[in-house]
């Protein structure tokens, strides 16, 4: 077991492309770290590095204190499962995860005995002698996670390992890799491009973007104080809610009315601009019927009337859909993460659309317009250009991490 | 293939082109084992079964101290050449499926040009060349020549082979603390084995049957292989044809190529790399 620090480590191929720039993580021994990101952000390319798959352009990787650039993966001692699993077919089950401590030279009743206790944790023992082909992905998946732990090694690297799972085994398995983290106590870097995946599963989370590191922190630090528009946007599901706003004299002028100020708001908003174009962020945890919403908590938000468009009812809470009209919000981010998820090739996709949450006991119905409360205390306000959260700590009260642990 | 388990028409016509083909093929065959089986009176009768059969034409090549030198000799040689090609075919092709290096296309190309070269052509300046350094009738001078022809095709259908292994696999072994040898050796060969083998029986075929540069490159019972001893026979007599024992001792050049490749057959088992990714 070991730290492992990224020291301004970037990476650049010989065309030229950098597909890591200038990143630094310090991941304490025995933490479970995620990265995340979407497609192309140079979380595997930082995992790769970290393997040794991939060179060090720059900067410098420490395990446990050494120093690994000119280290080959073997001498590293770490272990990795890969998205496919790459199980090598030709061998049992007991074979593959045999296969380290075979290479290592560990002797026979030695690897029996590891490869056994490893089976049991995974709940493999009666699978031990058959070959990868007749499994199914689930076993596949608990297959390549044993072959990681039997030699215990100083960390664990994790790529996509529940990617090619279906959504029901994929909660279980995350459920699983994270008791077995937790009994072993083995630092895990873990690269996912499924934000609830990062938010359940790690201690911290290592958001990036075009091979940029956007921010660190816990999960629920990154949902509470994004650093930016692109983390604000990327965490949580469903996504946090945009929208244009100009701030004039206190209040926010936003396609939904005018949405006064908190305090805390403005204080930290202070020396900003008396007027100007921000983009408000909005969870949709923070809209609430109006009709149910204590008369004492109504002075801390504003109200606005709109048509349900859909109405989801998830039993535990209803989602409400609103159309906005007038302008959207308009973004270098926002237009990143529309494209990774995609909707912004669907005409009248996800943009323009406000998401609410209310509570299930809600008598707002589909077509009818509903009043609803929006906390303005919880509201994040972002600068359009360059897509920083301006009041990054309010309500929470520690400041945003972006690169110190 | 759908085809053959389709309706039973379809069935029968593909049953009816296997067994012309098959026929097409086999009828020399039995034919040359007609004759091997035939007396010498016999033999020039036109019938397909021998009306009177014998064993003298086996016993006859096995009198003779050359074709028994020279089975020898066919075997040591064939199996040396293809061990060697097999060897050598595994690692260029390797380097060639996997790894991105200067002259890479070059390499390809002029290993091309060596299997499309006319052989004959190369016989004189070979003849000359061996006996220049020594290798003229010796195993070692029959050995290289084979292993030059061989490896394009050895290569080749490697190199095909070779890039069907998933590359996570490879990285698999370097994280579980291999050294690039031997993830080669531990995953990469026993995945490839069918291709191996594959290669291994057709390299073997054709130093097997070579007679070009064995005739050309031997002279003495000391290298000569089978096949060159089977054109040196001689009849009874100065007139007579040994057509007999020809056909006999052409008999026994096909029995280890069956055998080799029905040994080998068991190995070349297709979708052997199913398990090793997702799907």
């Amino acid at each position: 077991m070991a730290d492992i620090v990224l020291d301004h480590i970037t990476k650049r191929y010989p065309d030229g492309t950098v597909a890591a720039d200038d990143i630094n993580i310090e991941i304490a021994d025995g933490e479970f770290i995620i990265l995340v990101g979407p497609s192309g952000c140079g979380k595997s390319t930082a995992l790769n590095m970290i393997a040794g798959l991939e060179d060090i352009s720059e900067g410098e990787l420490r395990i446990g204190g050494e120093r690994m650039n000119e280290r080959a993966p073997k001498d590293r001692d770490i272990a990795m499962v890969f998205q496919s699993y790459a199980l090598y077919p030709h061998m049992t089950v007991r074979e593959n995860m045999g296969f380290p401590l075979k290479i290592a030279k560990v002797d026979k009743a030695e690897i029996n005995r590891k490869v056994e206790e490893a089976a049991k944790i995974l709940d493999l023992t009666q699978h031990l002698d058959r070959k990868p082909a007749n499994m199914s992905g689930g076993q596949r998946q608990r297959v390549a996670m044993g072959r990681a732990i039997v030699r215990s090694p100083k960390a664990f690297l994790m790529d996509e390992p529940l990617s090619n799972l279906d959504a029901k085994l994929r909660v279980q398995m995350r459920t699983m890799v994270s008791k077995l983290q937790q009994r072993l106590e083995t630092t895990t870097v873990y690269v996912t491009h499924d934000q609830t995946e990062a938010m359940t599963l790690g201690d911290r989370i290592v958001v990036m973007r075009g091979g940029h590191v956007q921010q660190i922190g816990s999960p629920q630090t990154l949902y509470d104080t994004p650093a930016n528009l692109f983390v604000a946007g990327f965490i949580g599901s469903p996504a946090m809610n945009f929208l244009p706003a100009k701030l004039e004299g206190g209040t926010f002028r936003t396609p939904l009315g005018d949405l006064a100020l908190t305090d805390e708001v403005r204080r930290t908003l202070e020396g900003a601009d008396a007027q100007r174009d921000v983009i408000v962020g909005i969870r949709p945890e923070h809209f609430e019927d109006a009709s149910l919403v204590e008369d004492h908590q109504r002075a801390r938000g504003s109200v606005f009337t709109a048509q349900v468009d859909v109405l989801e009812s998830m039993g535990s809470d209803k989602f409400a859909y609103f159309s906005m009209e007038g302008e959207q919000a308009m973004s270098a981010d926002l237009a990143d993460l529309a494209a990774d998820a995609g909707t912004a090739d669907v005409p009248g996709g996800d943009s323009g659309t406000l998401v609410t949450r209310l509570s299930a006991t809600s008598g707002v119905r589909e077509g009818v317009r509903a009043e609803v409360w929006v906390d303005t205390g919880k509201i994040q306000v972002f600068d359009p250009s360059s897509g920083k959260n301006l009041t990054a700590g309010v309500g929470v009260g520690h400041p945003v991490t972006t690169d110190s642990v | 293939m759908a085809t053959t388990t389709g309706d039973p028409r379809t069935r029968v016509w593909w049953g009816v082109a296997g067994l012309v083909v098959v026929l097409y093929a086999l009828v020399p065959v039995l034919w040359i084992l007609s004759l091997s089986f035939k007396t010498t009176d016999t033999i020039t009768d036109g019938n397909f079964i021998p009306r009177s059969w014998t064993l003298d034409n086996y016993a006859q090549i096995f009198s003779l101290d050359i074709f028994t030198s020279a089975l020898v000799n066919s075997i040591g040689i064939a199996i040396i050449s293809t061990v060697l090609a097999v060897v050598i075919g595994t690692m260029a092709a390797y380097a060639i499926a996997r790894l991105d290096f200067p002259g890479k296309k070059v390499l390809v190309g002029v290993s091309l040009l060596i299997a499309m070269f006319p052989q004959i052509s190369l016989v004189s300046p070979l003849f000359d060349i061996e006996r220049a350094v020594g290798l003229f009738d010796t195993w070692p001078g029959l050995i290289l020549p084979y292993i030059t022809f061989a490896l394009p095709l050895a290569i080749y259908t490697l190199s095909a082979f070779f890039r069907e292994i998933p590359w996570e696999l490879e990285k698999a072994a370097k994280m579980d603390g291999a050294t690039p040898l031997q993830a080669f050796r531990s995953v990469i060969v026993p995945l490839a084995a069918p291709g191996v083998f594959t290669t291994a029986i057709l390299v073997f075929i054709f130093c097997w049957n070579d007679f070009l540069f064995a005739i050309s490159l031997t002279s003495t019972p000391r290298s000569q292989t089978a096949t060159v001893a089977i054109a040196n026979f001689t009849g009874a007599s100065q007139f007579a044809e040994p057509t007999g024992s020809i056909a006999a001792a052409a008999v026994l050049l096909t029995i280890p190529i069956i055998i080799f490749v029905l040994l080998f057959q068991r190995r070349i088992v297709a979708g052997l790399t199913s398990g090793a990714v997702k799907g």
